[in-house]
């Protein structure tokens, strides 16, 4: 005779099996098997990757994008037309200097080097256990005094593994620098001049970029020619989610 | 959570069975240029077979005087008399750079289409545009990018000037910083039709040179504008 005592409604408790051999006066032997309820907390589980790949293609003639910067964000905007820029947009758009957009992120990931003209990179970047997240890029044109591409919180809440997502992206203007196109004023190889400065000293607000006007256009104290206009869209951005 | 998501789907049945006759309609327009300035802009629903501009056909006497000079006076009575829905603040100031404005209308019956123009400051004849874009039947929000059209009504000589049809150059309200003397860029239009506008090429003479614009800050590169339209 075996009688079990069952129990099985805590989900995550553990079943301890304690076979316990009761002798009884005569031959016969009844064996009882007590299962005890242990409690335990439960387990932590392991962290999931979602993990995304986004593919950055330079579409202008002569205008290197600085380092891409990759974040993914909970919510908020990296950039908005229209709005005061973050100096951490600043540096990036007038220096191509990332760090300071990267740490905004749950997580991020930096391009490994300038993208040149024509050119693309892909970067990887891995959050554990969250698809929902934001994800902006922003990359500057390295031949400008604070022009800047990129996109600004997409969702990724629909993206599923192995989907893509694919858009072309605008030229934006930090609005922190004028757009002298002088020298001494741009850190591309056009100039090799100065590029983050903390002194604001144009709109100071985030718009469209105008386009360069360049020395061959009639802005006489320009820097850049012919080679280094640019028009919308300037840079491909695909997203890939691989796991 | 279900029964939630089948009461969400049967209402927007009923918002899309219904909208052929009426939409609760919210727009914005938002100006995304660094450096140019909107007159009031003019949002009309209307039907379909109606049309304020088209591109490549030349320009009515009323989009004309709207790209010229920024009237909305010609368009707002035509509008009027084909029964559209119209949203306009034909008196309101200027729309700077990166500001937006936003109305909401409830269309009538048969008004299934969206046209939004205004004209872009400083130009000779350029003028913001959306024709005839379909409104949505299901209830959500939508986003449309405008580029810069040319009238082709008036040649972009980018001088000060005057905003009635047929007065050559700019208008110069007090709120532009132009330049003076400038010797004119052209004095032809070539493409006499609606047409993507070329840009304005501006120097950077603000006391001569060929044009009145300046060239670092009144340029742009399409799209000039963003429209959110919100189907309710």
């Amino acid at each position: 005779m075996i009688k079990r005592l069952k129990s099985n409604k805590m989900p995550l408790a553990l079943l301890v099996g304690l076979p316990i051999l009761l002798s009884a006066c005569n031959d016969d032997e009844v064996e009882v098997i007590r299962e005890v309820i242990v409690e335990v907390p439960a387990p932590v589980p392991t962290p999931v990757d979602v993990s995304y790949e986004i593919t950055i293609t330079n579409l202008t003639n002569a205008q290197p994008l600085s380092p891409a910067a990759i974040v993914l964000h909970a919510d908020g905007h990296l950039f908005s037309v229209g709005e005061v820029p973050s100096v951490a947009l600043e540096q990036m758009a007038e220096g191509g200097m990332n760090a300071g957009l990267l740490a905004l992120g749950m997580a991020s990931a930096s391009g490994v080097d300038a993208i040149g003209p024509g050119g693309s990179e892909t970067i990887s970047v891995t959050i554990q256990d969250v698809t929902d997240a934001k994800l902006s890029v922003a990359t500057m044109l390295v031949n400008t005094n604070d022009a800047f591409s990129g996109l600004d919180a997409l969702d990724l809440s629909t993206l599923a593994v192995g989907d893509s997502w694919s858009a072309t992206a605008g030229v934006y203007d930090a609005g922190t620098e004028v757009n002298s196109e002088a020298a001494g004023t741009m850190p591309g190889p056009a100039d090799g001049g100065e590029g983050f400065n903390a002194t604001r000293t144009d709109t100071g607000y985030v718009a469209m970029h105008p386009g360069v006007v360049t020395v061959d256009d009639g802005l006489t104290n320009s820097v850049l020619t012919v080679q280094h206009k640019f028009d919308n869209p300037a840079v491909r951005i695909m997203v890939t989610r691989i796991e | 959570m279900n029964k939630l998501t089948r009461i969400c789907a049967a209402s927007a049945l009923v918002f899309a069975s219904n909208h052929t006759f009426a939409a609760d309609v919210t727009i914005e327009i938002q100006n995304l240029t660094q450096g140019m300035y909107f007159t009031p802009i003019a949002a009309v629903a209307h039907t379909p077979d109606a049309s304020l501009f088209e591109l490549g056909e030349e320009a009515s006497p009323e989009i004309q005087e709207m790209a010229e000079g920024g009237s909305l006076a010609g368009l707002t009575t035509i509008a009027t008399s084909i029964s559209a829905d119209v949203l306009a603040e034909p008196t309101a100031g200027p729309l700077e750079p990166t500001q937006s404005v936003s109305g909401s209308f409830m269309t009538a019956d048969g008004n299934t289409v969206l046209s939004v123009v205004a004209m872009i400051l400083p130009s000779n004849d350029g003028f913001i545009g959306l024709d005839n874009w379909t409104i949505p039947t299901e209830a959500g929000t939508y986003t449309v990018y405008l580029n810069a059209y040319d009238a082709g009504t008036e040649a972009n000589d980018e001088l000060v000037g005057g905003g009635a049809p047929g007065v050559p150059g700019m208008p110069a309200p007090p709120f532009l910083t132009l330049g003076t003397d400038g010797s004119g860029v052209t004095a032809v239009s070539t493409n006499t039709n609606v047409h993507i506008h070329p840009g304005n090429i501006g120097d950077d003479d603000a006391a001569g040179g060929k044009s009145d614009v300046t060239n670092s800050i009144h340029r742009w590169l399409n799209p000039v504008a963003k429209v959110t339209v919100t189907v309710n």
